[in-house]
């Protein structure tokens, strides 16, 4: 199981802003081990934010996000929504978490 | 010629049918873009997203730094003045050049905020597609330390 993701929202003036740090290697698939062999690529796929149960972004990863993926957006929406993000890897781990918009 | 061939040749018919229509705009907001994801330079990414060739557009603005001390960490942020329905980030020079790409459903601001990894210096790219037409902006980042390799 992977590790919890921080997620933050605040709300201000109709507008929620979603801040997003997600905990994972994203392994490149160019890098090499100590013994020369290639690491294989294991990164995030796909990541679908919701807030109220319907969708309020869907994102794709390619092995070039960063380590540790951030991510930064914007909705109309309220306090109080709740928001839960998904992710899901390329070795099909899934980890998902909430938060409430402040 | 194998059966199996065959009915993928069919279905991949098919598939860039509803694609080309937007048919399955939905469905490929959930499924990974592996073919975009593994596409090696621009034009490839450019040809599978359907984008052709984008016109650069003022609407868009791309903050990148210009010089990033470590390509293993490049902030980059997006946004633009157009109705976007998607957005990626491509970047020249990587092995493979599409890092990321969001779908923007109504409701949400074509604001976006990531960061990324570079192996060398390069162009980055921000693509918006907006009322069915691809723009988009350039900019360089020089990257003294590549985050790719090692």
């Amino acid at each position: 199981m992977s590790d919890p993701m921080r997620v933050r929202a605040a709300e201000n003036g109709g507008i929620v802003d979603v801040k997003i740090l997600m905990k994972h290697d994203m392994e490149s698939g160019q890098r090499k081990d100590a013994a020369g062999k290639l690491v294989p690529a294991w990164h995030i796929t796909t990541v679908n934010v919701k807030a109220n149960g319907r969708d309020v972004l869907n994102g794709q990863f390619g092995p070039a996000v960063s380590k540790d993926p951030f991510l930064n957006f914007k909705y109309k929406g309220a306090k109080g929504d709740k928001i839960v993000v998904s992710w899901v890897d390329n070795k099909g781990d899934k980890r998902t978490d909430e938060a409430t918009a402040s | 010629m194998n059966q199996q061939r065959r009915s993928i040749l069919k279905y991949s018919a098919v598939f860039g049918l509803m694609a080309s229509t937007g048919l399955i705009s939905l469905a490929q907001a959930e499924e990974w873009n592996k073919a975009a994801f593994e596409g090696k330079s621009l034009d490839d990414v450019f040809k599978i997203l359907g984008a052709g060739s984008p016109d650069k557009s003022g609407a868009i603005t791309l903050n990148a730094p210009d010089i990033a001390e470590n390509g293993a960490v490049v902030p980059v942020g997006m946004t633009t003045s157009l109705k976007a329905e998607q957005m990626a980030i491509l970047v020249e020079k990587n092995p493979s050049s599409l890092a990321a790409q969001f779908f923007i459903p109504a409701g949400t601001e074509p604001f976006i905020t990531t960061r990324i990894k570079m192996g060398q210096t390069s162009n980055i790219y921000a693509l918006v597609k907006a009322d069915g037409k691809w723009s988009m902006a350039v900019k360089e980042v020089k990257v003294t330390l590549g985050g790719c390799g090692g």
